[in-house]
Order: structure tokens, then sequence, then C-alpha cells
């Protein structure tokens, strides 16, 4: 069977594109942005949890150039396991990043669960004239990674106790936060192309711009950030399920010639949590946007390749 | 040996359950079965991370990880007798020679060491093979004739190669087992058999 969406002229961006967040016209000037997420806890602290859920839906918003208005809370719970202080916890963590994004938190639903799940639908507007997808990507174009990569790794070996304190706060201060001035100073530039880096790793989101742009996206892989702790994690097998099945995916659009090309690969395709925006933006414009998005909270930001015309494919080397 | 059955478990509990017994020895082998290829990946590389060595076998839907701690060996593939169907052979010992070694004096004790220790194995071979000197061995004058005995009475199959024994001027003092051909000889080391060689 397959699925049927009827077409609508004043949708935007839908499910067809792969895209971070879906987009309906409502006027000529304004667009309305609206995506859904919720995920497992990758810390023990609930409140922590509820920042980095939070900022992981916050963020699909701004990967569409939108800013967030409303949010609604995404809950799903083990009653007998979970105190009404720790679920507070989360909700709290949550809503504090909500009011961070400027956005209003409306309410939510919640079910019993045997496993935990927390994450929002957030909606979102933008001026249709500056919305960012992941099909404008032009060939000549500077990639730009807000942050670095790894988390899976690191959040893997959290779980296993085995990251030190440092690398697990290092972890928890990119996840938690958020896209916005990142977002925002894109926007200031003039970019038209992004998307957040989750789930799918580096390769899986890269490859969503390759596709949908029908370019060449190539990478240096020694310009390509990591959170600290990660290459440990790495080495002690604390690489996330998801990399692996990432890799699977992935691997026939990837061309690695970058030294060690095996565990290169398992870095691309780690999943990430709350992760950074990968932007295509002009070359002239690439240094500025640079230094405004590493001085405006994501210091790990970093040129990391360039766009070049081709068929869908990623280069790293 | 310990078995660490990681079936169906999420990472990072294989490498967590791993670890957990890799610690508590010294050294020695340990064999983590696994389910999937994250799991069989990730357990690797932390055992190899530690300096161990890790030997993969297929096996159902998953692997046999076999880890070793401690040694400064490996468990290569092609260790005769690794893979399922060779380990299901019968064995076949060929012997090239009346001395194990090249040492005259140390190569008898050896030879004949060896022979009274293979009629005590827990797995005795299907078949034993002499060619060449070897065939002194099996023939009049050998110090052997006893333990090849215990052997064939074991139920084990002690061949001499014919032309050999004609070379040597024993063909009619063989003392145990029956005489083979080249024939033979080629159908025992090519099918069917696990061999070992002596020389």
């Amino acid at each position: 069977m397959k699925l049927e969406i009827p077409v609508d002229d004043s949708v935007l961006i839908g499910l067809h594109t792969g895209d971070d967040a879906g987009v309906r016209l409502l006027d000529e000037r304004t667009a309305l942005v609206q995506t859904v997420d919720f995920i497992s806890p990758v810390v023990d602290d609930p409140y922590t949890f509820g920042q980095i859920a939070a900022a992981n839906s916050l963020s699909d918003v701004y990967a569409m150039g939108g800013a967030p208005i409303t949010a609604l809370n995404v809950l799903a719970f083990p009653c007998k396991e979970l105190s009404r202080e720790e679920v507070t916890a989360i909700l709290q963590g949550g809503a504090d990043k909500v009011a961070e994004a400027g956005g209003a938190l409306l309410g939510g639903h919640t079910v019993e669960s045997p496993e935990l799940f927390y994450g929002l639908s957030v909606t979102g507007l933008v001026d249709p004239a500056k919305l960012i997808s992941n099909a404008n990507a032009r060939p000549g174009d500077k990639l730009i990674l807000t942050k670095p990569l790894g988390a899976g790794m690191v959040s893997t070996a959290v779980k296993g106790g085995m990251a030190s304190p440092s690398h697990t706060a290092e972890m928890v201060r990119s996840m938690t936060t958020l896209n916005k001035k990142a977002a925002e100073a894109m926007s200031a530039v003039g970019v038209r192309c992004a998307t957040d880096i989750t789930g799918f790793g580096l390769i899986g989101h890269a490859a969503g711009i390759a596709r949908e742009s029908k370019v060449s996206l190539i990478f240096e892989w020694e310009r390509v950030p990591l959170l600290p702790g990660a290459k440990e994690a790495f080495s002690l097998g604390m690489v996330a399920a998801g990399a692996y099945a990432n890799r699977e995916r992935w691997q026939g659009v990837v061309e690695v010639t970058a030294k060690n090309p095996e565990e290169t690969l398992l870095y691309a395709a780690d999943p990430q949590t709350s992760g950074g925006l990968l932007i295509s933006v002009a070359p002239q414009e690439a240094e500025r946007l640079l230094e405004e998005i590493k001085s405006t909270g994501t210091p790990g930001a970093a040129i990391v390749g360039e766009v070049a015309s081709g068929d869908a494919s990623l280069i790293v080397r | 040996m310990t078995v660490i059955d990681c079936n169906k478990l999420a990472c990072p509990e294989p490498v967590l359950k791993t670890k957990a017994a890799l610690d508590s020895i010294e050294e020695g082998v340990i064999t983590v079965i696994v389910d999937n290829m994250a799991a069989k990946e990730n357990v690797t590389r932390f055992a190899e991370g530690q300096g161990c060595t890790v030997s993969p076998k297929a096996a159902g839907e998953g692997w046999d990880l076999t880890i070793a701690k401690g040694y400064g060996c490996e468990l290569p593939d092609t260790m005769p007798g690794s893979s399922p169907e060779a380990r299901n052979l019968p064995t076949a010992i060929l012997i090239l020679s009346d001395k194990m070694g090249a040492d005259d004096k140390l190569g008898d004790v050896l030879m004949r060491a060896f022979l009274s220790t293979l009629s005590k194995a827990t797995m005795p071979p299907a078949k034993v093979l002499f060619m060449n000197s070897g065939v002194l061995l099996t023939a009049e004058g050998s110090e052997a004739i006893e333990d090849i005995e215990a052997l064939a009475v074991l139920g084990v199959e002690v061949l001499s190669c014919g032309t050999c024994l004609d070379f040597f001027g024993k063909k009619d003092d063989l003392k145990v087992g029956a005489v083979t051909n080249m024939f033979d000889t080629v159908e025992t080391l090519t099918e069917g058999y696990r061999v070992t060689t002596i020389r």
C-alpha cells in the first residue's frame, strides 16, 4: 500500500522532499512551519533531558529559517517508574527551552508507555521569500556545520557509564544549545539551503541536500568538528546501532577517501540528538557567517566542505 | 569457557557484558554471541582496543566472537579444524619420517613419544599413513611397533606406502597395518580427511 497525500498548492514543503518540517503558505508574506519530534532519554537528569528534547524539536523550525511561535508537549512515560517530580522536571526543561526560543507552550498530550519518550510539536512562522529548504544548494557554496558530531557515540558511552564527566558536560552543553542564533545569522545573510543534523547523521541529512538540490557535497574530513570524547567512545565500542543503520542505508552514495575510511564513515553516520545545522552558503558570505555563528553560542562551528555540481553523491576526503 | 549470550541485547549492553567478563579474568578465552552487526563491530572494536584478539565466526543469524585475552597468539580463521565443516571431518596423520624433526636422537625420542601419546588421545585419528622413511616405524626393527599396534586395536587404520617399503628393502617385513598405494594416499589427502603432517 502506498501513502496517498492530496496535492495542495499552498503546501510549499510537504512529505515528498524529506525536509525537516512541513511549510504551508498562509499569505504572501507568511508561511506556517510545523514539525513534531520526540526522543528517548539521552541523559539521566530529567530537567536536562527535557531541555535536550525541546532543543531537538525546535531545531526543525530553525532549519527551515522559521521562528517558533507555539509548542505542544508530547510525553509518554511509565507511571510506576517515574516520580511526579521527575515528570515535572522533564516538562520544566522543555518549557524553559520553548521560552528561550520565544515560543509559547500551549499544552500537550501524555500517555502511559513502558518506555519514556518526550518531545514537542512546534509551530513556527517564516517569510516565504526567506524559506530555507534542503533543495537550494548551489555548486560553489561553502558548507558550514554549526555543532560538532559524535553526540551519538558520547551519549552511548554515557549510557554505558564509560564517559568522563567533562565529556558528558560538553555533550550536554552542545545538545541543550538552541540552533536559534545560528538560524538567525544564516537568515540575515540570505542563506536559502540548510538542514539540521539529527538521527540520520551527517551523511543521511547531507544526502537529502544532495538529492533534492541535485548536487554533490564534498566534505574535508579534517575540518569536521568532533565532540571531545567521541574518539574515546568509538574505540570503546560505544557506537549507537543507528550509526550502523545509517551507514547501511547511505554508504552507496558516499565515497570516503579520507584516511581510516571505515572509522570516518561511522563518525559521519553517527546519529545526532539536537545536532547542529548544515548550512549551504554563498562562498563570499561564508567566513562572515561562520564568525557570527561561532560568536553566538556555537563556538565549535566550522566550514567543512563545499558544494559541487554532481549527481546527488557525497564525497568525504 | 565463558560464553556470553548477547542475543536480543541493544547497544551498548553487549559491550558492557563483554567488558565485565574480560575484567574478571587475567587471561583466557571467552565467547560472545551477538545477533547484529552493530554489536559485532562494537564488541570487536572494544576487545581489540583492550589488546585482545577477536575471531568472528558466522553462527546462525549472528556471530560467535571468540575473544582471547592475555595471549600473544592469534586464532586465525584458517587454523586447521577451525571451521565447523573441518571440525566434523575424520583426521588422518601423515608421517613422512621415522623421526620427528631434524635431530636424529631427539627426533627418535619425540616420534616414539608422539605415537605412544597418540594411542591415548581423547580423539584418535581415523588413519595413520606412513610414507618415505616413516615406513621404518611399521617394519621389522622398529621400537614403535607396540604403540602402533595399540592404535590399530583402537580401530585406527594403519597404512604404509608399498613403494617406500620396497625402497628401504622392507617389503616383506611389515609388522603392523596394511600396505597402501599412491591412489589411496591421494584420495586420503585430498578428500574427506583433515590431514596433519609429521616430518
